[in-house]
């Protein structure tokens, strides 16, 4: 795969606190795939993300986005992406439209088709009676949802997640799941991070297992089987990988 | 568990609490440092007892019988002190309601709730009382110390005022939330808050100002008209200040009726504590309709951090008593300024450090809300536009906001005198500044709903701040009065200034 075919590459990714968080990690996402980044707690799934998105600088290591290089000009690659935490990043004052509205004054939507967007969003995910409404009542699936529909709003290449499902109920996450698919089948990439294995195994193109800073093992499920040499779950894979790992 | 003793557990649990709580408070949250803490607290403490004697000292040798006005002075003094504890009160029982920790906790836990809460409310009670006596032990030592031992009845005198002042919160607090409901009364009550600290001392300055011309308050007090209009020296008014003097029947009196006060409150309102906390519980889960927006706005990018900062100030409760407060601040000025106008009165002067340092003031806390107190900071981190033009975006919602504030009364001043409006006007653009630069310089990360514990974040930035403020105030009110002092007073805080930035993580 060429850098310019790539929603993301990334190489050599060095992070280090008090520990080595993210160890020369190699990883490249084609552009209009479903990724799934698993991997046990502290494995380095978030800052990995993070770094991606511009929130951390790494030690070491390239990240381009859409043949972008964003180390070197960050703009230009936020320009291009959307970044959704677990923790809904919303303003309690704020009405889901005040809030969409502000995302597209600051990604620079056109003002009229951001609106038309907004309410198709909002509509799309159950909002659309709570568009007046101040967020500081809102649900934890609610404010998950309007930072999602923020994250859409200005119509990224490269949306990246990190545990989008936390707190949403059945159906808001099927919303959910729907819409994303829908954005993947638009031609958009969509890198997510969950500990919801059945979501990884039922959305994703491909799926990245991430233990110790490193990426232990990636691929589609039939080639993850296949490495295992057994026609087993994604959990038990999981597990295993994350054992083998772990002893290693 | 028997009833009795699950009260005495959750009495220990609830001065746990209240202890953890303070400590955090001196110690800004961070581990390792309550020694260091509790030695700044008792210094701290030892240096108040020096400006306690420049104003108490000379009140000292005060006896019984005392003369009208003295007594006027006396009991004034003791009610603005009631009046900032129970606006100090008024804040802590919202508090309670709001910051809802552990009322899921309690109210799901198998104990009676009238109970509870009757613990609850004496704690608040005890806190407001003990934060009221560190204030006052520093003056009441004084009087002690020159005065004699009889001065040890202010200590009770303080007490009083406290459990009282604790009291009348809750029954104000609660009724606010049956009148007006939950979700209005958390920025209703801020505001009360706000204009029962300030209003006491706001009033008599006004009142001298339309009587003498004066911005002090002691020419009302002090006046035959107050004196004429004072009850009997007999009367049950000057009991507090009779029970500062040593009075002790006086003193047990007040003690007695405080806590009878304070009982009635507990009797009254604890079974309602629990409906009250349910009732904010459930206006926390409906949201509140805004007004239907109109169609989104062409901006650029500058233009939506803007246009979004200015939303959430004009949306901040805290910041709109805070702000109130200070607009009420500056109604003494402006009524002086006002009265100028047919009256060349030299106190007009007084206008111009009172405004510098309300603008240094207000600058600090919307430079806190705007800079620090950014709720979806990963979502600005990760917007494409460069980190200085976000800050620079938030620097200018501060500096619109506080030109709006304060150009028509530098406007007003203008007519009074031209000079001094240039002065006031450059002595409000330092202080806001400074104010500004000190905020970004020591910024973290913080949601807005942590604004009122901003000063433990940082004591030296809070410290700056003030000094910051108060010497700009110093420096614009000399350079009308003593110019070649106001460049010495110019030349110390630009020091202070420096010195901060030299200490401060952000430098360079």
């Amino acid at each position: 795969m060429t850098r310019s075919e790539a929603a993301l590459e990334v190489r050599g990714l060095t992070k280090r606190f008090d520990r080595l968080a993210v160890d020369a990690l190699d990883l490249s996402v084609r552009r209009g795939e479903f990724y799934a980044l698993l991997g046990p707690n502290g494995a380095g799934k978030t800052t990995t993300l993070r770094m991606v998105a511009g929130l951390l600088l790494p030690d070491a290591g390239s990240v381009h986005v859409a043949g972008i290089d964003a180390l070197a000009d960050p703009v230009a690659a936020k320009q291009v992406m959307a970044w959704v935490s677990d923790e809904p990043m919303i303003y309690d004052k704020l009405t889901p439209l005040e809030y969409l509205e502000f995302i597209a004054g600051l990604w620079g939507i056109d003002a009229a088709s951001a609106e038309s967007s907004a309410h198709e969003l909002l509509a799309s995910l159950g909002l659309e009676s709570h568009l007046h409404e101040r967020c500081e009542g809102f649900s934890k699936g609610m404010r998950q949802k309007v930072a999602l529909a923020g994250a859409l709003v200005h119509a990224p290449q490269l949306i990246i997640l990190d545990e989008p499902l936390t707190g949403l109920d059945a159906l808001s996450a099927r919303h959910v799941k729907g819409l994303l698919q829908a954005r993947v089948r638009a031609g958009c990439t969509v890198i997510m991070t969950t500990h919801i294995l059945e979501v990884a195994e039922r959305m994703a193109d491909r799926i990245g297992v991430i233990a110790a800073g490193r990426l232990i093992a990636e691929g589609t499920l039939d080639e993850l089987r296949q490495r295992d040499g057994r026609n087993d779950t994604l959990e038990d894979m999981f597990i295993a990988l994350v054992d083998e790992a772990a002893a290693a | 568990m028997s009833s009795a003793s699950s009260l005495s557990w959750f009495v220990r649990h609830e001065v746990r609490l209240a202890w953890r709580e303070w400590i955090a408070m001196l110690t800004g949250g961070r581990r390792g440092r309550k020694r260091a803490a509790l030695i700044g607290l008792v210094a701290f403490a030892a240096l108040m007892h020096l400006p306690a004697y420049a104003v108490i000292g000379r009140f000292a040798g005060l006896e019984m019988p005392l003369d009208k006005s003295s007594l006027i002075v006396m009991t004034a003094t003791l009610a603005l002190a009631w009046a900032l504890m129970l606006s100090q009160a008024i804040e802590s029982v919202t508090r309670v309601f709001y910051a809802r920790a552990d009322l899921d906790l309690i109210m799901s836990s198998p104990v009676r709730l009238a109970n509870i809460f009757s613990v609850r409310i004496a704690a608040i009670a005890l806190s407001v009382t003990s934060m009221a006596l560190l204030f006052s032990t520093p003056f009441v030592d004084v009087l002690v110390f020159a005065g004699g031992a009889r001065w040890f009845a202010a200590f009770g005198v303080v007490i009083a005022i406290g459990l009282s002042a604790a009291a009348a919160a809750i029954a104000v607090t609660l009724i606010l939330f049956r009148v007006i409901g939950p979700s209005r009364t958390r920025l209703v009550a801020q505001i009360l808050a706000a204009i029962v600290g300030a209003g006491f001392v706001i009033a008599l300055q006004v009142a001298a100002i339309l009587s003498y011309g004066t911005l002090s308050r002691f020419a009302v007090l002090t006046s035959d008209v107050a004196a004429d209009f004072a009850p009997n020296a007999d009367s049950l008014i000057w009991w507090p200040a009779r029970a500062v003097l040593g009075d002790s029947e006086a003193l047990l009196l007040l003690l007695a009726g405080s806590l009878v006060m304070l009982g009635a409150v507990m009797t009254i309102f604890s079974p309602r504590f629990a409906d009250t906390a349910i009732g904010v519980s459930a206006s926390g889960t409906s949201s509140r309709a805004g007004l239907r927006a109109g169609p989104f706005r062409r901006a650029s990018r500058q233009q939506a951090l803007r246009r979004k900062e200015f939303l959430l100030l004009r949306r901040d409760p805290w910041l709109m008593s805070q702000s109130l407060m200070q607009l009420l601040y500056l109604v003494p000025p402006a009524l002086l300024l006002w009265r100028s106008f047919s009256d060349s009165s030299a106190a007009i002067m007084l206008v111009t450090p009172v405004m510098v340092m309300a603008a240094g003031q207000l600058a600090g806390g919307l430079a806190w809300l705007t800079i620090s107190g950014e709720d979806a900071a990963d979502l600005v981190a990760t917007a494409p536009l460069p980190p200085a033009s976000v800050i620079r975006a938030k620097i200018e919602v501060v500096l619109i906001a506080i030109a709006a504030i304060f150009a028509p009364l530098v406007a007003a001043l203008a007519f009074a005198s031209l000079m001094q409006a240039v002065v006031t006007a450059l002595g409000v653009i330092i202080a806001t500044v400074s104010a500004t630069a000190i905020q970004l310089w020591f910024r973290v990360q913080a949601r807005r709903s942590q604004f009122r514990r901003r000063q433990t974040s940082s004591r030296i930035a809070t410290f700056a701040e003030a000094f910051s403020s108060i010497g700009w105030a110093a420096t614009s009110a000399l350079a009308l009065a003593v110019p070649v002092a106001a460049l010495l007073s110019g030349l110390m805080t630009s020091v202070v200034m420096a010195a901060t930035w030299r200490i401060s993580p952000r430098k360079g």
